[in-house]
């Protein structure tokens, strides 16, 4: 069920980050740029490239915000975000940079 | 109930030395942060824990013990929340340890108990491949089963045990269904789990594929969104609403601790006024009566007439926690202590340092970060903790007028004690800036916070942290507080020559006289001066002492602890006072716990120094302006 992989879209979207996501956006984690460390925390907390990718809820301010993955719903602050890159899905409304 | 008719798999097994009820065995409980794994201990073990348990989040080792109807037991660790067997915080590191039988003083556990969120089960499940991965007995744990009915998701046990090669589990800590099969497991020949293919533990998406694959052949539909968490959140986390929700619970808390518990604190003080006279003049007049009447009675009493206020703040934190709003909190709190340079990690162990600074200063152990860590030991004792509460309720109580503030909801004691908690949270947060900006500078490592489901808190839950933390306030009574009174009391008695010498030219007296010329500024006397130094083993303990001197002073000696310190404290020596106390940091607990956190005495020595300096200053500008 959630172990969507998504890879027939794979070249033409250009890739964004979890950042730009507004509440509701959903998008496929492409991959994280972070330390393996610090990116082996994210996955093992449901952050796993090919997964889906809702943002909720956020702080006042926007940061940090909650998303939902696999389940679970986790906070992330926009500093981490950034480093997650997502592809919209091809029905979504990607909005890419703002 | 022979030692060892089960021991095929322990090697070095050390052997009870108490024969009769069996061989006690070592059970190790497991799980990720939420899967309901604390509720589960308080439910096997109930009241028999061992008591180095604190408020707040799982970072030392808890265990208990889980008795049989037939008396047999079993011994419970609780292990800290761990998301995979990667030791990498202190917390991980504690679990490995433990799991590997590498833990010194921890005898290695012969089985496993795996607790998983049944509602989160692919994710969770994770986790069971390094723990099968051990060999060990183990009953997984599926939690949380009134949730996943509801919600409408469902799994078959049978195949999910198959896939697993081990017992399955699907329970209710909350509600207690289920438990009974815990029992069984407990009770029973604990085997080992046969063998399974696991996936390449370092792989996580490899780990999770594995996971996800189980579940789906265990015919796992995982339920539906919780609707009331949605719906909840959407006023929480509301832009606006969120905050202002946000500084009412905080207001509120204050408030209530204040007005609902200081009427029950006033009436035991007067209690213990009038019963502490009727008693002296009862008992035949002799040192021995005057250390129970004045020590015991007028000095400890004072102090534990404060239990209501200190129980109603851990009624408030434990419902703040178990119901999931303090992970709410920390989101929204979350930008203040991102522009002071410190992760969202650090702000679990600082909220519970609203309880107490030790268990914040060991639940530091979360954080990766060396320097993220030590800034926030040096800046959890400014929390106000409830060891300043009774300090602050007495000074407020009886230097503050009960009139109306900001309307008659924040009354100008309620105001007070709401600035008190301020005050503290301000100094923490300034100093944390000025660390992170210059000794303690590092890169930020992500913040990563999970935001559990409401729930509703448990009576059983909350009256256990209840009387749990009755039991550290009166052992603290008891001990550290009584004994520091006792040594006082026989410092007024000497020098013994013939009759007890006036309370100003005993020993007592003269220390206190001695460091008056530094205090004086601060519009404190002497008697307050000894205060300040028996509160520097426990704040609360000036309580006592003032308590004890007044009632040997014949000028003060039936009078209430609130009227008696009138003779000595002006109004701003009371305000120069409650900000000394706010500042200062008078817990020798605390001092030992920092010293062995950071591995040596430089960081305590500093935070003392620069606490004491903070408390100086601050306690100096505030009697001279309000003088």
């Amino acid at each position: 069920m959630l172990q969507l992989s998504g890879n027939k879209i794979h070249t033409e979207i250009p890739l964004s980050a979890l950042v730009d996501l507004r509440m509701g956006d959903a998008a496929i984690l492409d991959h994280i740029e972070l330390p393996t460390d610090d990116a082996r925390r994210l996955m093992e907390l449901g952050f796993l490239p090919g997964s889906r990718i809702t943002a909720g809820f956020s702080a006042p301010g926007g940061d940090p915000r909650v998303f939902q993955v696999d389940g679970s719903e986790i906070a992330l602050r926009h500093t981490t975000a950034r480093h997650l890159k997502v592809r919209f899905e091809s029905s979504g409304k990607g909005r890419g940079k703002r | 109930m022979s030692d060892c008719h089960d021991c095929h798999s322990c090697g070095s097994t050390s052997v009870a030395e108490l024969p009769r009820p069996a061989a006690v065995r070592t059970v190790a409980l497991v799980g990720p942060p939420n899967s309901g794994k604390t509720t589960l201990f308080n439910r096997l073990t109930g009241l028999r824990q061992k008591v180095a348990n604190f408020p707040g989040v799982t970072v030392e080792q808890h265990t208990g013990v889980a008795e049989f109807p037939d008396g047999r037991a079993v011994s419970i660790i609780d292990l800290p929340g761990i998301y995979s067997l990667q030791p990498r915080s202190e917390d991980e590191h504690v679990a490995f340890d433990v799991l590997h039988g590498k833990r010194a003083g921890t005898p290695k556990p012969e089985a496993v108990l795996l607790v998983l969120d049944s509602t989160n089960l692919a994710r969770h499940l994770m986790l069971a491949a390094p723990i099968l991965a051990l060999g060990l007995p183990t009953l997984i744990i599926l939690n949380m089963a009134d949730d996943l009915r509801n919600r409408g998701g469902k799994l078959d046990l049978k195949k999910l045990s198959k896939e697993l090669g081990a017992p399955v589990a699907l329970i209710s800590a909350r509600g207690g269904q289920g438990i009974g099969e815990v029992f069984d497991f407990l009770a029973g020949t604990m085997a080992k789990p046969s063998p399974t293919l696991l996936p390449i533990l370092q792989d996580v998406p490899k780990c999770r594929e594995w996971a996800g694959a189980v579940g789906s052949k265990a015919g796992y539909r995982a339920p539906i969104a919780p609707k009331w968490t949605r719906r909840l959140d959407s006023v929480f986390l509301h832009p606006v609403a969120g905050p202002v929700i946000f500084l009412l619970i905080v207001v509120g808390v204050i408030r209530t601790i204040f007005m609902a518990a200081q009427p029950i604190s006033d009436a035991a003080q007067a209690i213990i006024a009038s019963s502490g006279n009727w008693l002296a003049s009862a008992l035949p007049k002799s040192p021995l009566s005057s250390l129970a009447i004045d020590g015991v009675w007028k000095g400890v009493g004072n102090v534990l007439v404060f239990l209501p206020q200190v129980l109603l703040l851990f009624l408030f934190i434990g419902i703040l926690e178990d119901s999931g709003y303090l992970a709410r909190a920390a989101l929204i709190a979350d930008r203040t202590m991102a522009r002071v340079g410190l992760q969202g990690k650090s702000f679990i162990p600082l909220l519970s340092a609203y309880g107490c600074a030790v268990p914040a200063i060991m639940a530091t152990r979360t954080i990766e970060n060396k320097r993220d860590r030590i800034a926030t030991i040096l800046i959890a004792p400014f929390m106000t903790c409830s060891a300043r509460l009774p300090v602050y309720a007495l000074l407020i109580a009886a230097f503050i007028p009960n009139r109306n503030f900001i309307g008659s909801i924040i009354t100008a004691q309620v105001a007070a004690l709401l600035g008190l908690y301020l005050l503290g949270f301000v100094a923490a947060v300034v100093t944390a800036r000025l660390l992170k900006s210059s000794v303690l500078k590092s890169v930020q490592a992500p913040f990563l916070l999970e935001m559990p489901s409401y729930r509703w808190p448990t009576f059983q839950s909350l009256g256990l942290r209840l009387l749990d933390r009755s039991k550290v306030f009166l052992r603290r009574a008891g001990t550290v507080i009584l004994l520091v009174t006792v040594i006082l009391w026989i410092a007024t008695y000497l020098p013994y020559s013939g009759g007890k010498p006036l309370i100003e030219n005993s020993l007592a007296g003269t220390v206190g006289r001695t460091i008056e010329p530094i205090i004086k500024p601060l519009g404190f006397n002497w008697k307050i001066g000894i205060g300040l130094i028996t509160s520097l083993a426990a704040r609360e303990t000036i309580i006592s002492t003032l308590g004890l001197i007044y009632g040997m002073d014949p000028e003060s000696e039936g009078m209430q602890l609130q009227k008696a310190l009138h003779q000595d404290l002006s109004t701003g020596g009371a305000f120069a006072l409650l900000i000394f106390f706010a500042f200062a940091m008078q817990c020798m607990s605390t001092v030992a716990v920092v010293r062995r956190e950071t591995g040596g005495w430089t960081w305590p020595i500093l935070q003392f120094t620069y606490m004491g300096a903070l408390a100086y200053a601050g306690a100096f500008i505030a009697f001279h302006v309000i003088h």
